[in-house]
């Protein structure tokens, strides 16, 4: 999707802060964690894990697959029984083949979890806790509840929050970002996870969990796959593959009274390999690995989903909550216009304005400062002997003292009744142009000067939201997809009408309490809905658990955290968007090689059963409308694509299928075109291609 | 006029007259099915039996219902027969055998009516009339009350509830098929069937020798026997006989019955879930594979290349010459892709591939449109399956008609879809791989295979007619067919109601621009697509060795 978008929106503003990096969220930045590629060196480097999976116990779990060990088992002691038969044995290599094939994928699948669990055991190096009453213990024998110290260099012990003091973390073990974060006790940032190293001062930790049950501990299983569940959707996958083998066992068990009585003897070799051919073993090869894979798609965008059921929830999602600051708009507001009162020029206003903001650093006072840059060409200035007045809460006003000129700006109140005090006067037009930038959203801010010719107001910063660039069409592509959005703001119903129809959001919640959105939750689940949502603070704890999908910032509290069913390390809440998106690619992927698997049975008929019967019923020849060269080469083909189709597959089972943000019906025509009618038509040219191969080795053709 | 332009004329005639039906009636029933309100007589019904027909029920009751009904019908039907011989009004026929009676009583109670006796020779009046017949009405009707049990399952939310059994039988019968049956009746009387008690008469041939000849009921069963997609026929000949269908225009109008209901269902369908296009959409699945049949079963029988076939412009051994190739194979068609089973020719005389086509009819579970009732369910669960599989590539989990389908009803669903396969499957081989059965063979090779494999597909898909040739009155075959009949109609049954049951529980998912949209041509592709392929295929081996061995030889 594309970022430059176009102005179209007369209240968007051009203006945007040179410091304005942060992410739009659904861009996956190039070169991060593979991004889902796959290395056909992967493949080699989990054999010996595919190996390792033939173990039986472990098969059974795979009904499709299960079935196609016991019948290598069979068709290779069948071929003891027959040394000289290389028919016989060559449809056992290849049926141990496809095996090993399941199993690879599954292993690459989670081959590629391994190195990153592998990162994250490095962190959890043995620690030491040093609790508050002098005491030192191992970090593997903390218990919920205990008080421990950290000071600038520790590696803190466990995972807890933070009761006492304000540090430096540097939480790269986890996130992999290295710009150190500010945990702090009290608040909505108390949160700290065991393994991540304190940089400066000195923290109070009471500790949350037991050791070995860690945030370090669960994201190692979960990208290890070894906590991994079968996720609702998969069971009832695997039932219906279950399912259909029992169908085609019942077709190829109950044939060979149906062949003697026609007058040809079928063998079990051939009687399995027709067997493997037809039950769906490409889905039932690759369906693990499809699930690890979403899994591990999350993981390399920094998301940890707890369970696999709300990655698949994601998919199913149509109402979506989001946060207005940092999702929808950028973090801060931004000066948009300065706008003077009468007998003032635009330039003076952004002149006082600009020297008042030279020494603000809040987001708010760098973009007054850029913003006169852009309109009036200012340039930012050094001043000498100038007296800075910061804001505080009390005064709500900053400004500057230089020159003889006494620069304020701030709420228009506070400044309006400075200029009064100093016996200024107040011009008639400042209060109605404050109100109008209220009603129109944004925030006034007044500025006012004082100097030889006395005190008075010169005009209005126009400081407003500024909406993420492309969100717009963000949201457009859900509400194709068939997701509401629900902006959720602490602003006034004006102020967020207003950034709603400019962000293009579905709906609104305005001076949202936790309790007002834990009812709005509960209103949409009424309707049968699923709702997705991220937060961060204690308070939304109770509404992300109730959420069907709840995305804790890992910037939050531990009760956040808790609550939600994934946790976000970027602390992006732009990201539940792709939450969504690689939930609906999940079960497309399932969908997509099923159809597949179930499409290619028809091709395998037209090659298997001319080869076993036009023997006895040459009519029969005029099925083999690939014009296979012989009976054994045709079984054999059927048999080879069979096995070299998962293979093929891997690397898109692994990637997903391409998703597009479409209406389901676009998008159902295209994934049947491809996967469907492809289905239907490849088996044919491969196998005719296999059996080309085939017929040029002596002896077979 | 050429024999071919005349079977696609009446193939167009009766598809405007199904057109014309299919609103009024398919209205007509969603009425039925949702009033609250009881008529007189089918209050004198609840009465007698002691049912109260304003209990809601929950599937576990609706199908003790159903079980406890049709128990009671088989037990009823087997003494009736065993009893024959001691029975006034029996033309002094004897008592049926244990098998035999208890293949014909399950034979009919589960809408199969399968025959393995020659009507005339072997059933009285008072089997025919109180027996067979009565079970030719309410055993259609205990089809169609589980498939509205399903429907009601789709269109109700937070609730278990599907209705009441009882209410539903009784309004099926009292409302829908006794008042068609009998127009039905009368037209067919109109066009010459029999309609008397008349007991025996022998009658001489023209070449010589004695005939008997036995009147009957026969007009009002005839009706009832196409309408409740039933198909046992009064006389051996089953519709070839002309007391049963008389003429080319009563041949037709038979081929209507038989299908206006199943077809009609659609529509009450879509008005139950609230979406006639839902019904549309499926009913448009329906046509598309009858159509397609049809329009196979024309081409095989009319360019069939011989000597003897060019003469006759078609392949007319078996068939009536009053109906021609293009009406016979319009009827063999709808007769297999129904529950029906009536033959008006004899589907072994078919061409190899013709004969295939009514075996695969009936392999695809008998859903285009299949059975009075058991059409709509067993199409709906292949709906389920294909919404399951497709709705996948949408990116949600797949949801039809608002409900999820998750785990538990992708497990009654594959339930279902397993059963006739396996027990079509397992008999068939079971009687080639002993040594007897196959002595019923009349044919040898590829013909003789198929004259088994017709026969356990018609009992276990409940269709019930036979591919002629087989001697199926044997304790094997009597026993085994039964035991097909039974299973392949009251398991699948279970699983319709405990579906059914499940997704009234679930609360509905209100639609999106992200969901799969089964109201379209798309979904309609799909849908037959699907059906062609997971059944098709799993009979394409057995296919292969019968009809498809014997088709592809010339």
């Amino acid at each position: 999707m594309t970022t430059d978008v176009e102005k179209q929106d007369p209240m968007s503003t051009p203006t945007l802060a040179p410091h304005q990096d942060a992410p739009t969220g659904h861009k996956t930045p190039e070169g991060r964690v593979g991004g889902g590629l796959f290395d056909p060196k992967q493949l080699l480097k989990s054999l010996p894990d595919a190996f390792r999976k033939l173990d039986p116990r472990v098969m059974v779990k795979s009904p499709v697959m299960f079935v196609v060990l016991v019948g290598s088992v069979l068709t290779t002691v069948f071929s003891f029984t027959d040394p000289g038969d290389w028919f016989g044995w060559t449809i056992s290599v290849w049926l141990w083949l496809t095996v090993i094939f399941a199993n690879l994928a599954e292993a690459v699948a989670e081959g590629r979890g391994k190195a990153q669990a592998d990162t994250l055991r490095k962190a959890k190096t043995d620690t030491v806790a040093r609790k508050v009453d002098g005491t030192v213990v191992a970090g593997t024998e903390l218990s919920i509840g205990d008080l421990v110290v950290c000071e600038a260099g520790d590696v803190i012990p466990g995972d807890g929050d933070v009761v006492e003091g304000v540090a430096s973390v540097d939480e790269s073990a986890i996130t992999g970002e290295s710009a150190p974060v500010i945990r702090e006790s009290g608040g909505d940032r108390s949160a700290v996870t065991g393994g991540t190293k304190v940089l400066s001062d000195r923290i109070v930790i009471k500790i949350t969990t037991k050791p070995g049950e860690t945030f370090i501990d669960r994201m190692i299983n979960l990208v290890e796959g070894a906590a991994r569940q079968k996720t609702p959707n998969e069971i009832a996958l695997n039932i219906l593959l279950a399912s259909l083998t029992i169908v085609f066992l019942l077709a190829c068990a109950t044939l060979p009274p149906l062949a003697d009585y026609a007058g040809t003897h079928l063998t079990m070799i051939v009687l399995i390999a027709l067997l493997v051919c037809l039950i769906p073993t490409t889905i039932g090869a690759l369906l693990s690995a499809i699930g690890i894979a979403g899994m591990d798609r999350l993981v390399q965008r920094n998301v940890l989903a707890m369970s696999g059921r709300a990655v698949e929830a994601a998919g199913d999602v149509s109402t979506l909550l989001l946060d207005k600051t940092g999702t929808i708009t950028l973090g801060n507001r931004q000066a948009a216009e300065f706008m003077p009162v009468d007998g003032v020029t635009g330039a003076e206003v952004a002149d006082a304005a600009q020297l008042s903001s030279l020494a603000d650093e809040t987001p708010e006072g760098r973009s007054v400062v850029v913003l006169a840059k852009e309109r009036y060409g200012l340039r930012e200035r050094e001043l000498s002997g100038a007296e800075w007045i910061a804001f505080t809460a009390q005064t709500r006003m900053s400004g500057v003292d230089v020159d003889g000129r006494r620069i304020r700006k701030g709420a228009a109140g506070s400044v309006i009744a400075w200029v009064r005090e100093r016996g200024g006067t107040v011009a008639d037009d400042a209060d109605r142009i404050a109100n109008r930038i209220s009603e129109a959203g944004g925030t006034p801010l007044l500025v006012a000067l004082e100097d030889a010719e006395g005190a008075r107001i010169l005009g209005v910063i126009h400081l407003k939201d500024v909406v993420k660039e492309g969100m717009r069409e963000r949201f457009e592509e859900l509400r194709r997809m068939g997701i509401k959005t629900v902006m959720i703001t602490g602003d006034n119903p004006l102020t967020a009408k207003a950034i709603a129809d400019e962000a293009g959001v579905d709906d609104f919640l305005a001076e949202a309490t936790p309790e007002d959105k834990m009812a709005l939750i509960k209103r949409e689940q009424a309707g049968g809905k699923l709702v997705a949502m991220t937060g961060d603070g204690t308070n939304d704890a109770p509404a992300l658990a109730q959420a069907d999908v709840g995305v804790a910032m890992n910037t939050g509290t531990s009760a956040a955290k808790e609550a939600g069913n994934m946790v976000d390390l970027d602390s992006n809440p732009t990201k539940l968007i792709e939450i969504v998106e690689i939930g609906k690619q999940l079960l497309i992927t399932r969908g997509a090689l099923t159809t597949f698997s179930i499409a290619n049975d028809v091709a395998k008929y037209f090659a298997i059963i001319p080869a076993l019967f036009a023997a006895v019923y040459p009519g029969l020849d005029k099925l083999n409308v690939m014009g296979l060269s012989s009976p054994d080469s045709a079984i054999l083909s059927a048999v080879i694509f069979n096995a070299l189709i998962i293979i093929a597959l891997v690397p898109l089972s692994l990637k997903g299928v391409q998703y597009r943000p479409v209406s389901a019906d676009r998008m159902l025509r295209r994934n049947l075109t491809i996967y469907g009618l492809g289905g239907l038509i490849a088996p044919f040219i491969g196998i005719k291609l296999i059996d080309l191969l085939i017929s040029l080795i002596p002896g077979i053709g | 006029m050429g024999p071919v332009l005349a079977g696609v004329l009446q193939l167009l005639a009766l598809i405007a007259a199904l057109a014309l039906a299919y609103v009024p009636l398919g209205n007509y029933m969603a009425k039925v099915y949702s009033s609250d309100k009881h008529w007189r007589v089918e209050k004198w019904i609840y009465k007698g039996i002691g049912a109260d027909p304003d209990t809601e029920m929950r599937w576990t009751a609706y199908l003790r219902g159903v079980l406890a009904f049709s128990a009671v019908g088989v037990l009823f039907l087997y003494l009736l027969q065993r009893l024959q011989g001691v029975l006034p009004g029996s033309l002094g026929f004897k008592s049926i055998d244990p098998d035999q009676a208890f293949n014909t009583a399950v034979s009919f109670v589960t809408n199969t009516n399968w025959q393995s006796y020659y009507g005339e020779q072997a059933m009285g009046h008072v089997a025919q009339t109180a027996g067979l017949a009565v079970q030719n009405f309410v055993s259609a009707a205990v089809g169609i009350a589980v498939a509205v049990a399903l429907v009601r399952g789709f269109a109700r939310s937070r609730t278990g509830e599907l209705g009441n059994f009882w209410a539903d039988l009784v309004r099926g019968v009292v409302r829908i098929l006794v008042p068609i049956a009998a127009i039905a009746a009368v037209v067919l009387v109109a066009c010459g069937a029999l309609q008397n008690f008349s007991g025996i008469h022998e009658v001489g041939q023209f070449m010589g020798g004695q005939q008997q000849w036995n009147g009957g009921a026969v007009a009002s069963q005839e009706a009832i026997k196409e309408l409740g997609t039933n198909g046992g026929g009064y006389f051996n000949a089953n519709s070839a006989h002309p007391f049963e269908n008389p003429t080319p225009f009563s041949n037709l109008f038979e081929i209507f019955l038989i299908l206006v209901i199943p077809f009609a269902l659609t529509r009450t369908f879509g008005l139950m879930v609230g979406s006639v296009k839902q019904g549309y959409a499926i009913l448009a699945t329906m046509a598309t594979i009858w159509v397609g049949f049809v329009a196979l079963m024309m081409w095989t029988e009319f360019s069939h290349h011989g000597p003897a076939f060019d003469i006759a412009g078609g392949a007319y051994e078996g068939k009536e010459v009053r109906f021609g190739v293009g009406a016979s194979s319009i009827f063999a068609t709808s007769t297999t892709l129904t529950s029906t089973g009536a033959v008006d020719s004899f589907h072994s005389s078919f061409t190899g591939l013709g004969g295939g086509i009514t075996m695969l009819g009936m392999m695809l579970g008998e859903i285009a449109p299949g059975g009075t009732g058991s059409g709509l369910y067993g199409m709906l669960i292949m709906a389920i399956i294909a919404v399951f599989i497709a709705g996948l590539m949408v990116g949600r989990t797949p949801e039809y008609l608002g409900k999820k389908i998750g785990s538990r009803e992708i497990k009654l669903a594959a339930c279902y879809i397993l059963i006739t396969p396996a027990l079509v499957l397992v008999f068939t081989a079971a009687a080639m791989a002993l040594p007897t059965p196959g002595n019923s063979m009349t044919n040898s090779g590829a013909h003789g295979f198929s004259e088994i494999l017709y026969a356990y597909t018609s009992a276990s898909n409940n269709n019930g007619s036979a591919f002629a040739g087989l001697n199926a009155d044997t304790q094997w075959f009597n026993t085994t067919l039964g035991l097909c009949m039974l299973l392949g109609r009251f398991l699948p049954m279970i699983f319709v109601l405990a579906l059914a049951g499940s997704l009234a529980e679930q609360k509905p998912v209100p639609e999106t621009a992200g969901t799969l949209r089964t109201e379209k041509p798309l979904f309609t592709g799909l849908l037959v697509g699907a059906i062609l392929i997971i059944t098709g295929l799993t009979y394409f081996p057995a296919l292969a060795l019968g009809p498809l061995a014997e088709g592809l030889a010339s």
